[in-house]
């Protein structure tokens, strides 16, 4: 299982703030595919950042079960 | 306690203050962003920030080390809140200490423009005609 989690407007489209992702291999571009499909995210992925295991990571790097995955929209702090 | 922070509750100004004393410091320059009751023409109640926080303590502290690796200062310290926040609350807190104030002013501009630009952080603004949406930072 992967461990993804949903901030901000992401968090909204999917309804929860973390789910767990029964996902064999692939890389990180394929997860956001696959749960863009499902839960109808309202942005591009373009816009949005990626994070491995508590680092920024690259949308074609792989992803293992037991990973932690963190979808990062477009920030706002400050 | 690390120099850069995620706080849930209120942040204490003048505790912060003092984390920035140096008797080498002839500079003291702080910076507070404050929740405003208006955004882009529309009246604001309140604010929520939520913050992916192992990874913005992470991104947090790479700024204030480029910070001190480009200006010379002496000490420097950085907090942003979490959770709801009423309109006149202090939503981040910057100080910098240096031997000069010019180097202290240019710091503390450097880690909130890039705070804004880069650290997981998100805003929601909560509108008097009770609508809301989480903000973009261009």
């Amino acid at each position: 299982m992967i461990r993804v989690l949903y901030f901000a407007a992401l968090r909204d489209a999917a309804g929860c703030a973390e789910e767990s992702v029964a996902a064999d291999g692939g890389n990180l571009g394929e997860l956001w595919s696959l749960l863009s499909g499902r839960h109808g995210f309202p942005l591009a992925r373009e816009r949005v950042r990626v994070a491995r295991n508590g680092e920024f990571a690259a949308w074609g790097d792989a992803v293992h079960a037991g990973d932690e995955v963190a979808f990062l929209p477009p920030v706002s702090g400050g | 306690m690390s120099d850069f922070a995620i706080a849930v509750a209120a942040i204490d100004a003048t505790a912060l203050r003092q984390r920035l004393e140096d008797a080498g410091a002839g500079a003291v320059v702080t910076f507070e962003g404050t929740v405003r009751n208006h955004s882009a023409g529309r009246p604001v109640l309140r604010l929520a920030y939520e913050a992916f926080s192992p990874l913005a303590v992470k991104e947090g502290e790479r700024i204030l080390a480029e910070a001190r690796e480009r200006f010379a200062i002496a000490r420097l310290a950085c907090t942003h809140r979490t959770g709801a926040l009423a309109i006149g609350e202090v939503a981040v807190w910057v100080g910098v200490a240096a031997a000069h104030r010019g180097a202290a002013f240019d710091a503390c501009r450097y880690v909130i423009d890039e705070l804004k630009r880069r650290v997981p952080i998100w805003k929601k603004e909560f509108y008097a005609d009770g609508e809301s949406g989480w903000i973009e930072h261009p």
